[in-house]
């Protein structure tokens, strides 16, 4: 069970990106993050996992208070923590192998790793999550040589390697066409399903939501504005979430 | 109104067109700028004969062959007249005189016949009775080997036939190089080899400075004061024992290298066991250590040491070795120098190594001690703070006025060392008193300043004057030059390195910190496949200013081809010195090529 409390973040230059927000997410949830641009969704994500640090509150997670971590502790909590992000964020001039093993940098011995070595046993894990998501053929690709799509495999594959808890994934569709944001969103929910593990999910689309996400929480200008299954969200509700003027589209 | 405007506008422009006018003005003459120099005659003869040496650079030589041809003559005319001998054999080479004889100081035709073509030399007047040979003329001949020179002859009046001699040199067999070639040779080579070995080191050094010196990995460095006030206490302490140990292993070595055998079978014994204890080190998991700390300590401890001494027996190897083969390689005996000189370059490089692993351990145990204090209750840590702080201000104190006697020699230094405690001290206190518990102070980002403050001042100041320092070092040669210039090249490199890591793409980087990666890590992951293809262009960028700089680095003593040229040059040898820019011209042309080639290939 991951539980936020509290959480605000204000920016250096004073805006108020989260305000007091609180909620719970169970284990093996697939939730839903919705908000207009701006509102607050990677802020929110992102404090998650302390990429950014959260000006106040707690993250409680399992028995601990991520919010207030020290440096090593915080590298454990990482490890257990996948990210997937909109614009994928490979390492463009290292093989797709050699992206997908830098997920298991938090287990392995930190000497043995400045030589690029990795134990056996996470190469051949590294190729099952290659072949988990239909890329095993590119392992010895340039990262960079892939197309948007296929990248987006590969760093689901990087946080799958971590053995992860909880996975953090910023709009992983946002960059990419409808089609192959199915299938992304596909694999989410098969490692959701399948193996247990937590998803956090901004996304933009409601028919998204509303086919993979078990729950729903809503940002506006920072605040929680609604916390819920996706079918809560009548037009009442959108027109709080998205603003007085905004149009229901699909 | 829109007029007024304009007006005023123009007014500023005219005024910037006086200001700059003024400005060069006052160049010109500081500069000394003097045109009516450039056009006096003699100056201009001057710079005519300079660079018609300069087109005639010193490279090959011939041997030469003169040949003689003479022709008698009265001077005055006797009474009875004289008439010239005519020539045995028209065929070769002869020459005449009208009149065949003249009064002294009268003028003569000479002419030649059957020279070489285009054959130069001098015609010279033989008197009588004397050895001496008066010049007389110069022979210039045609395409067909025809000359006529109007001379006029010496005042040497004889009652005896006396001669005058017409002589041409022709070169013969193949050309050779000139001395100033051979010399030009070996300096050319001596240069490059200058840029390369400052190049190298340059940037071995380089690369791992300009992550410290790059704003975006340290800005997120930061320590609480507490962890802060530990490092300042320990490091240094840390490098210290490093060097104690370093010390102690390094006379233990030199009990143990007695005889060569000896010595080898020690460092192959160690390496085995120091091989060994790595790969064991690194197959172990990061979680099943956690338990057993201690004594996994002890083991790298023992192992650590063990690889400490077998460096310094292969240093103390391949010295032996090294000194060996260059006696008994004859030509290729600058290899055994390199091996040997190889070897103390490890014995060196290990001191400086064991200190800063010491540093490192102990600043790992003082960030380690810090997370743990860090978790005690707040008016537990802020007592601690207010105590280490005070001492490590004490401490930090203390080290400045070592420096700063050191460069100035105070007579009463003690009195320095005690106001500097305290001072410290009081400083470190007041820290502690006002500081939150647990407040983390931006300490990357001070390293950072600091780091690109000191890149900045080096920078500064030009190889040329770094040369001249460490010529009073380590006296006048290339080894002083390629100093100078793998000083400058890590300050350079360094600074165009870091900011190149500044502008890598943040995203990769934030990917690789969220798996649970450490600094290292991420450095190695997300920073340095980003910055590869910057990194090579900008060295071979950099080799080329090298081996540019190592062509005058010499005018400052700091060897290479341009202590040759400066000698040159001053002794008005303006051919060899030509041979000599040819050579810099070609390298530099060279290198050019090769360093564009290089780094088309890699961006
Ligand atoms: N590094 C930063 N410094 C200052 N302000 C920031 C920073 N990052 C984001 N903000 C501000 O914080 C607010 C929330 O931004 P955030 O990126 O979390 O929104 P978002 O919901 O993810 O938007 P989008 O859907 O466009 O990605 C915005 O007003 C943004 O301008
Ligand atoms: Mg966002």
């Amino acid at each position: 069970m991951l539980s936020i409390k509290n959480l605000t973040k204000i920016y250096d230059g004073g805006v108020k990106a989260l305000n007091d927000v609180s909620f719970d997410v169970p284990q093996g949830e697939f939730l839903a993050v919705i908000g207009l641009s701006g509102s607050g969704k990677s802020t929110l994500l992102r404090c998650i996992n302390r990429l950014i640090e959260p000006t106040d509150g707690d993250i409680f997670w399992e028995g601990m208070n991520i919010a207030k971590a020290n440096d090593d502790e915080l590298r454990l909590v990482r490890r257990r923590i996948g990210m997937v992000f909109q614009h994928f964020n490979l390492v463009h001039r290292s093989s797709v192998l050699t992206n997908v093993l830098s997920g298991r940098l938090g287990y392995v011995n930190p000497a043995m790793s400045v030589f690029n070595r990795f134990p056996k046993s996470d190469i051949e894990n590294a190729m099952k999550q290659l072949e988990r998501v239909g890329i095993a053929d590119k392992a010895h690709h340039r990262a960079d040589e892939l197309s948007g799509g296929q990248q987006q495999r590969v760093g689901i594959a990087r946080a799958m390697m971590q053995n992860p808890a909880i996975i953090l994934a910023d709009e992983p569709v946002a960059s990419l066409d409808p089609v192959l944001a199915h299938s992304i969103m596909q694999y989410l929910e098969k490692i959701n399903k399948e193996d247990g593990v937590t998803v956090l999910c901004s996304l933009h689309f409601l028919d998204l939501v509303h086919r993979y996400a078990d729950r729903v929480v809503a940002l506006n200008n920072g605040q929680l504005m609604f916390d819920g299954k996706p079918d809560e969200i009548d037009d009442e509700k959108f027109k709080e979430i998205y603003g007085r003027e905004a149009e229901r589209v699909g | 109104m829109k007029k007024k405007r304009t007006l005023l506008h123009s007014l500023g422009v005219g005024l910037a067109v006086v200001l700059a006018l003024v400005a060069y003005a006052y160049g010109f003459q500081v500069t000394k700028v003097d045109l009516a120099e450039t056009k006096s005659e003699h100056r201009q003869e001057q710079l005519t004969r300079i660079l018609r040496a300069l087109a005639h650079p010193q490279l090959f030589e011939y041997d030469t062959e003169d040949h003689m041809v003479s022709l008698p003559v009265m001077v005055p005319c006797p009474d009875a007249g004289f008439e010239a001998p005519t020539p045995t054999d028209t065929s070769e080479p002869y020459i005449t005189m009208t009149p065949a004889c003249a009064e002294p100081r009268a003028k003569v035709m000479i002419e030649g016949f059957n020279f070489e073509p285009y054959g130069t030399g001098p015609i010279n007047f033989l008197p009588n009775g004397s050895d001496v040979n008066l010049q007389i003329g110069k022979i210039e001949a045609d395409e067909n080997g025809h000359f006529e020179v109007e001379v006029r002859l010496s005042n040497r009046p004889s009652e005896e036939v006396q001669e005058i001699q017409a002589i041409t040199r022709t070169k013969v067999g193949a050309p050779r190089w000139t001395q100033t070639a051979r010399d030009t040779w070996d300096k050319i080579v001596e240069t490059v080899f200058l840029a390369l070995l400052a190049t190298t080191f340059g940037t071995l050094l380089a690369i791992p400075l300009s992550f410290i010196a790059a704003r975006n990995l340290m800005k997120d460095v930061k320590n609480s004061l507490l962890g802060m006030s530990l490092a300042i206490l320990f490091i240094p302490v840390g490098a210290y024992i490093g060097i104690l140990i370093s010390k102690w292993l390094s006379t233990l070595s030199q009990n143990l290298t007695s005889s060569t055998l000896l010595t080898f079978v020690g460092f192959v014994l160690g390496a085995v066991i120091t091989w060994w204890g790595i790969r064991r080190e690194m197959n172990r998991d990061e979680d099943s250590i956690a338990n057993q700390k201690i004594a996994r300590g002890l083991e790298m401890l023992v192992i650590g040491l063990i690889g400490v001494l077998t460096s310094y027996l292969l240093s103390a190897l391949a010295m032996n070795v090294g000194e060996y083969l260059s006696e008994h390689l004859g030509s290729l005996g600058f290899l055994g120098r390199f091996i040997r000189d190889l070897g103390d370059i490890l014995g060196m490089a290990i001191g400086v190594m064991t200190a800063l692993t010491g540093a490192g351990i102990l600043s790992g145990f003082a960030s380690k001690s810090a997370l743990k204090l860090n978790r005690k209750a707040d008016g537990v840590i802020h007592i601690l703070q207010i105590v280490l702080t005070a001492a490590a201000g004490a401490f930090l104190f203390w080290l400045i006025a070592l420096v700063l006697n050191w460069f100035y020699q105070y007579n009463n230094y003690q009195a320095l060392y005690w106001w500097a405690v305290i001072l410290g001290g009081l400083g470190g206190l007041a820290l502690g008193i006002f500081t939150k518990p647990r407040q983390t102070m931006p300490t990357g980002l001070v390293v950072y300043f600091a780091v690109r403050t000191v890149f900045n001042a080096i920078r500064s100041i030009e190889p040329l004057v770094w040369a001249i320092i460490f010529v009073v070092w380590v006296g006048i040669g290339p080894f002083a030059g390629s100093m100078a210039l793998a000083l400058h090249t890590i300050a350079a490199l360094g600074k165009l390195y870091s900011e190149q890591v500044e502008n890598i793409m943040e995203g990769p980087l934030e990917a690789i910190q969220s798996t649970g990666a450490n600094r290292l890590q991420t450095i190695i992951y997300g920073v340095i496949p980003q910055v590869v293809p910057p990194y090579v262009s900008f060295t071979m960028y950099r080799w080329d200013i090298n081996v540019r700089m190592s062509t005058i680095i010499g005018f400052a003593g700091g060897g290479g081809i341009g202590f040759l040229l400066l000698q040159n040059i001053n002794l008005l040898n303006y051919r060899a010195a030509s041979a000599q820019m040819l050579a810099i011209a070609i390298v530099v042309a060279a290198m050019d090529y090769i360093s564009s080639a290089v780094r088309e290939r890699y961006v």
